[in-house]
């Protein structure tokens, strides 16, 4: 008997199949010497922010909540993901390590998700924007500040360089503002497969998202999205679901964050600011709330272009400012969406069609 | 001594929270909407009063003017280009990343116009200190004003929204928006003077801010607005006594969190207030809970 599709699960293949067609495609390029360095630069953090706006789509598209923390959520999954790999550098091999480390980054972030998560996602209104903002802000402010060394003698943690009091010696992993150097030197041996290891990560991603949303948990989700009271009327737990889709986004941004931290010899803390969120954003508003190949399609475009334009850079930012005003006014203004519909029909060569009489 | 030292300059700062809340409180109350550029318009105000002083040469009185005016222009015209079309839209989320365009626009505006570089402010108040106890315990002219700046906006604020007739407009939208428009009161009006108030507000804070801790980037409103919006929570966010008591009792706690504790943690502090009243009394503490019904 031939086994047919749901047309689910077919839009799912579809989106697996468009990554891996431009990953093979990107390969073939970068192997036949036809990738300049630079653009060879740009793949694995490209990986990074895909999976970054995807996990952020998770939140803003299918729970209608806003996460402006995102950064810090990478922030936190990156330092202990980096710490782990450092303190275990010669004790476990390159890849169970980096397996491991990744665990660790997204299992931290997601802790990070339910503290921030429970007294916040209770409450009706906008909340969570400002909490999670707070939260990136307090957690580079913490970081900055954060000192950890090891010696024969286990860790230590303190926070200034002299308060570590570590025997002679001992080795400093973490420096306050200087932040954790050398993670990329350790992976020294896998680093070529980072490209394959952030696509494989991405598909992961998508795995899990696309899963979660089109389960019982995800319809559930976005029940209470559209309408809280209805959804509590037939015995959902709004809360309880929040909560669900907002630290699975937080545990998948912290495997950002590992990926990103473990491409860098040099992790500082203030890559991880407001503006990275926003950038995050912007790829999640410009590619379609709620539409996860979007996202992918977006954040390839806006993360590379600017990139290749070096020019273009000092308006960056305030390219990213117009394009979030204009894609929502366009997108969600019911004037503009009565004028698109009106458009599209006149594209078609109706008529605009009459009220019955 | 020390105390009533830090005690002092915790409500001086409050007092600004304060004054930037009232703003987030009432566009809060009446539009129903969060408005994040809140924080930016106060930088705004900040920069065209120093550019009006060192770069025209006004008076400082008449360039503090300018810049009420100027930034009562931006609010009104920020709500009625990015904010008005999004009224009717089917979810909140879209007015709410909408405002966090307008306010990373007006930041990257000034960044292109000002450049990153802190610029010093200028002396705009110039109050001499009073000093008490033998010279024990001096009260700055800027402290001064500031608190006086903000118990009579305050009192103002209360008495426009409770005897005049387009405050209680204020009101009626604030309770029932369809209801407010049906008994004839011009809602998009009602809510542009919301919005005027608040950004003209925004531009007194901005003066105070910048007159207390003289260092003017692009950045500079966007903590405080933020803070202050905690302090609106904390006091029960619609509400104008709330936002004041609010505002002093955060500006009091950071101003002691930054003393006997860190001063590098005493941000963290401000937020975990708010995640406390959010625990404990989300609806502030002289907000109303409000039963939602389907």
């Amino acid at each position: 008997m031939k086994k047919s599709l749901t047309k689910t699960s077919k839009n799912n293949f579809i989106t697996y199949a468009m990554v891996i067609v431009v990953f093979v495609v990107v390969q073939t390029l970068s192997s036949t010497g036809n990738l300049s360095n630079l653009l060879k630069g740009l793949l694995v953090p490209l990986c990074v922010y895909t999976i970054a706006s995807l996990s952020l789509n998770l939140v803003v598209g299918f729970s209608g909540e806003l996460s402006l923390g995102h950064a810090g959520f990478m922030c936190v999954g990156a330092y202990s993901s980096a710490l782990f790999s450092n303190v275990v550098r010669d004790a476990i091999p390159s890849v169970p390590r980096l397996i491991i480390a990744i665990l660790i980054g997204a299992a931290v972030a997601g802790v990070f998700g339910i503290l921030i998560g429970i007294p916040v996602l209770r409450l009706r209104g906008d909340y969570l924007a400002i909490v999670t903002l707070a939260f990136g802000e307090i957690i580079k402010n913490l970081i900055n500040i954060l000192y950890v060394g090891i010696d024969e003698n286990g860790l230590h943690v303190a926070a200034s360089s002299a308060g570590l009091k570590m025997a002679p010696g001992g080795k400093q992993i973490m420096k306050g503002a200087l932040g954790i150097s050398g993670t990329g030197a350790i992976y020294k041996d896998i680093k070529g497969q980072f490209f394959l290891i952030g696509v494989i990560l991405i598909i992961i991603t998508l795995f899990i998202i696309q899963n979660l949303v089109n389960s019982r948990s995800g319809r559930a989700v976005m029940a209470a999205r559209d309408n809280r009271i209805a959804a509590e009327s037939i015995g959902i737990n709004v809360t309880k679901y929040k909560l669900l889709a907002f630290t699975v986004s937080a545990a998948l941004a912290g495997v950002a964050g590992v990926l990103y931290a473990h491409n860098l010899s040099m992790l500082k803390v203030s890559t991880f600011d407001y503006n990275m969120s926003i950038m995050i954003l912007v790829y999640v508003v410009l590619g379609g709330i709620g539409n996860l190949r979007g996202s992918i399609v977006a954040t390839i475009i806006l993360y590379a272009l600017p990139e290749l334009l070096r020019g273009f850079s000092t308006y960056r930012m305030l390219i990213y400012a117009i394009v979030l005003i204009a894609m929502m006014l366009f997108n969600w203004a019911p004037a503009a969406r009565t004028w698109r519909s009106r458009m599209v029909e006149r594209v078609k060569g109706n008529k605009p069609k009459k009220e019955a009489a | 001594m020390s105390f009533i030292s830090y005690l002092k300059d915790g409500i001086s700062l409050g007092s600004i929270y304060a004054i930037i809340a009232l703003g987030y409180t009432m566009v809060y109350g009446i539009a129903k909407m969060l408005n994040f550029a809140h924080g930016d318009v106060i930088m705004v105000g900040a920069f065209v009063i120093l550019a009006a002083i060192t770069k025209a040469g006004l008076s400082p009185l008449l360039s503090v003017l300018l810049a009420i005016i100027v930034c009562t222009v931006l609010g009104v015209t920020i709500e009625m280009i990015a904010y008005r079309p999004l009224r009717k839209a089917s979810s909140n989320l879209a007015v709410l990343i909408t405002a966090i365009g307008v306010s990373y626009l007006l930041q990257n505006v000034a960044l292109l116009i000002f450049g990153a570089d802190a610029k010093s402010f200028v002396t705009v108040i110039d109050v001499p200190a009073l000093k008490l106890f033998d010279g024990q315990l001096t009260i700055k002219g800027i402290t001064i004003v500031t608190i006086i700046a903000c118990i009579v906006i305050m009192a103002g604020l209360t008495f426009f929204v409770k005897k005049t007739k387009p405050g209680r407009a204020m009101q009626a939208v604030s309770e029932d928006r369809d209801a407010a428009q049906l008994m004839g009161i011009n809602v998009n009006a009602t809510i542009s003077l919301t919005f005027a108030i608040g950004s003209g507000l925004a531009a007194i804070a901005g003066l105070l801010l910048c007159s207390a801790y003289p260092t003017l980037t692009p950045y500079t409103g966007a903590m405080p607005g933020i803070k202050a919006f905690v302090a609106a929570v904390f006091g029960g966010i619609g509400s104008i006594p709330g936002a004041m008591i609010g505002g002093i009792l955060l500006g009091v706690i950071e101003i002691f969190g930054r003393a006997y504790i860190s001063s590098q943690v005493a941000d963290a502090i401000v937020f975990a207030v708010l995640i406390i009243v959010l625990l404990v009394r989300p609806a502030g503490l002289f907000g109303k809970n409000i039963q939602e019904k389907v």
